[in-house]
């Protein structure tokens, strides 16, 4: 705890106080009490009808608290000593079944246009295919105008790094495990303003030009949510769902959003982070990710162990250490650190399937990496942390395997 | 066979057995009614402790305390704790209690049968959270339920954790408890009512805890062919759950929420139930349109069959089931809008003294009403994309089952103990945890409705920045509320162990019905001849 009780509570008070006064440009920017106005027009609307829907029942709250109020103040025994003795009357009764029923249809009424309007996909420009992992998220640009097959895709992780989220401050006891542990007692960094928000590869998306997302998942259930597009989507393995989004031109910029169905572990660490951009920025960036994608994979070995483990060093630490510990010491996946099957040359062949293809709650890879990086992420894991197999993987026994 | 006649020769006065053998074997309904209410009291401080770990953690933005793998494990337990293991029993709890007594019977209909279905619970209680003691000196591994509490598969078959099998397995045993207890109860209401209580006659309690029954019969199996599928898919090699095989996730999210979403009415009308019996009796004035709230429940049961899809919304069904599942979820709010003008009509122009238990019966309607509303927000599917899945679904759901069930059985604990006990529940402790659980209730759960709309998602461990201020206060208000708890347990352990002022046999001067025709505490056996009703 980096500030005392008393601080927290004063700056919680005054928050509160000040949260009622808030701009209309703040809240674009980041609402801490109230759904977001939104960017898309569907979106747009879905925010008016919340605030009619919101409205229609604080009203009819605010009337039935009243008469309960009212009724307290002025039916108390020692106001109103002796009771009425009505216990029906058939008029009200119908009365009040009545006219809910006709407020339900005023608001079923625009519900069911904008949900409607929601549900039409047809005619966009760009499709991006969204895939949740656990706990990342793939997109792969299918079609765009007349490009049938753009052929890009890339993962998106949190950027967020562990020095900032893990604060432990008990050790031992029931947790924390792995990479907290050493940082019992460390004084916490500073938050970002975008903690918990930023990825290292955002989806980009032109504005003015309707996009729609093709949301699966590859292990468990997700749901793809930008709350300033207007809803969201569940990704579900093995099937797949559509949603869309509009950004009118002019609201470029960066949105964020987060993963919304329970989907394991780090569930709430797979932010979503979309950059708008105008068309002609679209375009281009999408050519030069094109021609990345182009060129073959590659498969130049490396020329040292040395060389593969500082690559390897960081490919593990972005997508392994949730899981095997920052120190390779296991957590919810298999420790490496002195284990047999990240030593023992009989392993070497499985330790590349697994990676490629995943086991139990492990992802596959081999969509998500090049196999220079998972070449050099095994090679890694077989020799840090004092694990001294030697093995140097190359590219090419990676893509072997593939 | 001979001692059988031997056991007989002291037909008035009935030893009943004692210490341990009494509790174990019992089969008696206030035996029985009073082990469930403890266990469910139980439960609850257990299923209290876990949210606590909760709202620790989320005291501010970074992992703190726990690891996000036992964050999730601590939301599941916490669900199922309180759900099968806090509210259910506590309901059924008081359903032994009060229904032979309200309908003039000697006791359930069937006694022995009463014996297991509460004995099951502990042991499936034991099943469930072991686990919860084995992943919290196993390093999270092997680890307890982490799916939440609504197990969704794949997450729950594919990916569940060893622990999954103890999991399942004790559903099935709370699933048995309940369908046993809801037989107990429409077979009783049925067959034992006295001469004279006609359906029509019975007490509101009565009434929506037969309606109650009857989905618990009709939905429990269906939780069971649920986890038994689970179970399948772990296995024996089905799927199901799984697209790999030729199934569909999404059927299981159907087949739970048709369970699921009968199952959240089965948690509240007991509840309408005893507002219906508390409200009239200090307003002094006989419930307004009794009828009607029959009709009510009635209806708000069989709209509960068709409406399981709004929990799912989001999973990309077609237009027209969408549509569907939207207008009959709008129309739940009719009946149940019917009941609180009914309750509100009752207080009307009535008499009214605000004893504790119309004190949480009054705080019932509103805070139940404000969570109805916020149902009816949620309801509107479009913007029901929005709040799904968020903390304002957290806020909804709290506030009708902790302001809303929770909070009447309180209301019938302090209305009813003078006759379970013959002790008057200390009037200084239930203001203390009446006003202590009124206001911390609310800073706990009012604020959930705006991180929710800002956009903060269910089930997270750690969050962004901008939902830092209220979920401090929504901490704060989560340990106030715990510790407010132990006031209510002070209340209850003082009328268990006799302490303090009698209780005559109808404390209420507004009551009415059966049950206050009997001495204070009842007595062991009461109605061995049935009242006549006129």
């Amino acid at each position: 705890m980096q500030s005392t009780l008393f601080h927290r509570m004063a700056v919680g008070l005054t928050s509160l106080m000040i949260s009622g006064l808030a701009t209309a440009s703040d809240w674009a920017e980041r609402s801490d009490h109230n759904l977001r106005p939104g960017v898309t027009a569907v979106a747009q609307e879905v925010h008016g009808l919340h605030n009619t829907v919101l409205w229609i029942v604080s009203i009819i709250g605010l009337l039935v608290f009243g008469l309960i109020l009212i009724s307290m103040i002025r039916h108390r025994r020692s106001k109103h000593p002796t009771p009425a003795t009505f216990h029906e009357n058939i008029f009200l009764e119908v009365l009040w079944t009545i006219i809910p029923f006709i407020i339900l249809i005023a608001m079923a009424v625009p519900a069911t246009r904008v949900l409607i309007e929601l549900d039409d996909t047809a005619d966009s420009e760009l499709t991006v295919k969204v895939t949740g992992y656990r706990w990342r998220w793939g997109y792969e640009y299918l079609t765009y105008q007349d490009d049938n097959d753009v052929g890009v895709s890339f993962i998106s992780s949190l950027a967020t790094p562990p020095e900032q989220y893990e604060n432990p401050v008990l050790s031992g006891g029931l947790f924390p495990y792995g990479t907290a542990k050493d940082r019992v007692g460390t004084p916490p960094q500073d938050k970002d303003h975008n903690y918990m928000l930023e990825v290292d590869n955002p989806l980009v998306i032109p504005s003015g030009q309707k996009v729609r997302f093709l949301v699966t998942s590859d292990d468990v259930i997700h749901s793809f949510w930008i709350p300033d597009f207007g809803g969201k989507k569940d990704a579900i393995p093995g099937f797949v769902n559509e949603t869309w989004a509009l950004v009118p031109e002019g609201e470029e910029g960066t949105y964020y959003g987060q993963c919304a169905e329970l989907c394991g572990k780090n569930h709430a660490f797979m932010p979503i982070m979309v950059n708008v951009v105008t068309q002609d920025e679209f375009q281009d960036w999408l050519a030069q990710k094109k021609e990345e994608a182009a060129a073959a994979p590659d498969l130049t070995p490396f020329e040292s162990l040395d060389a593969a483990m500082e690559v390897g060093e960081k490919v593990y630490a972005s997508n392994c250490a949730l899981c095997h510990g920052q120190n390779g010491e296991g957590g919810i996946g298999l420790p490496f650190a002195g284990d047999d099957f990240a030593i023992k040359p009989e392993h070497r062949e499985e330790h590349i399937h697994v990676v490629l293809e995943g086991r139990n709650a492990m992802p596959a890879f081999k969509g998500q990496l090049t196999p220079k990086d998972i070449a050099a992420v095994i090679t890694y894991e077989r020799n840090a942390w004092g694990n001294d197999s030697g093995d140097l993987i190359q590219p090419e026994d990676v893509h072997e395997e593939e | 066979m001979s001692t059988v006649a031997a056991a007989h020769d002291d037909h008035d006065h009935h030893h009943a057995p004692t210490g341990l053998k009494r509790w174990l074997f019992s089969t008696n309904h206030k035996d029985i009614g009073t082990l469930y209410l403890w266990f469910s009291f139980a439960m609850f401080l257990a299923g209290g402790f876990m949210a606590m770990i909760i709202r620790a953690e989320l005291i501010e933005p970074g992992m703190q305390f726990v690891d996000p793998e036992f964050f999730n494990q601590m939301t599941t337990v916490h669900g199922l704790t309180m759900v099968f293991g806090a509210v259910m029993p506590g309901f059924v709890g008081l359903a032994n209690w009060l229904i032979p007594l309200m309908i003039g019977a000697p006791d359930m209909a069937l006694p022995r049968m009463n014996n297991w279905s509460f004995w099951i619970l502990p042991f499936a209680f034991t099943i469930l959270l072991s686990s919860v003691l084995l992943s919290a000196f196993g390093h999270g591994n092997p680890s307890a339920p982490n799916f939440g509490w609504t197990f969704y598969a794949p997450l729950s078959t594919k990916y569940g954790p060893a622990s999954t099998d103890l999991f399942i397995l004790s559903v099935h045993m709370m699933g048995i408890s309940s369908i046993m207890g809801a037989i107990n109860v429409i077979v009783t209401v049925f067959n034992l009512r006295a001469p004279g209580m006609t359906l029509m006659k019975m007490p509101l309690f009565v009434w929506t805890w037969l309606i109650t029954a009857f989905l618990l019969i009709a939905v429990m199996p269906v939780l069971a062919g649920a986890v038994t599928m689970m179970l399948t898919d772990r296995h024996f090699g089905t799927s199901f759950f799984d697209a790999a095989g030729g199934g569909d996730p999404v059927l299981f999210q159907h087949v739970f929420w048709f369970f699921g979403h009968p199952e959240v009415y089965i948690m509240i009308l007991p509840a309408f139930g005893i507002v219906s019996a508390i409200i009239p009796t200090f307003a002094r004035k006989q419930l307004f349109g009794y009828a009607s709230m029959v009709y009510a429940t009635a209806s708000i049961a069989l709209l509960s069959f068709v409406v399981w899809a709004h929990h799912m919304f989001t999973v990309g069904m077609p237009l027209a089931g969408t549509l569907f599942f939207m207008y009959m979820t709008m129309l739940i709010s009719v009946p149940t809008g019917v009941k609180v003008f009914n309750w509100v009509a009752t207080m009307w122009r009535g008499s009214m003294t605000f004893e504790l238990p119309m004190k949480w019966a009054i705080t019932f309607v509103i805070l139940f009403t404000c969570g109805g509303l916020s149902g009816l927000m949620l309801a509107i599917t479009p913007v029901d994309f929005q709040y799904h899945d968020t903390y304002f679904v957290v806020a909804h759901f709290h506030y009708v089952l902790v302001s809303g069930a929770v909070f009447t059985m309180f209301a019938a604990a302090y209305y009813w103990l003078p006759k379970w006990s013959g002790m008057m529940p200390n009037k200084v402790l239930g203001e203390l945890h009446f006003w202590n659980s009124l206001i911390s209730v609310n800073l706990l759960f009012f604020p959930m409705h705006f991180v929710g709309l800002a956009g903060m998602p269910r089930r997270y461990a750690d969050y962004a920045l901008q939902f830092a201020d209220y979920n401090f206060w929504i901490s704060i208000g989560g340990f106030w509320f715990g510790l407010s708890q132990l006031f209510f347990l002070a209340v209850c352990l003082q009328c268990a162990l006799k302490k303090g002022e009698k209780a005559e046999a109808k404390p209420w001067d507004g009551a009415e019905g059966l049950e206050w025709e009997v001495p204070s505490p009842a007595p062991y056996h009461t109605f061995d001849t049935p009242p006549l009703v006129k």
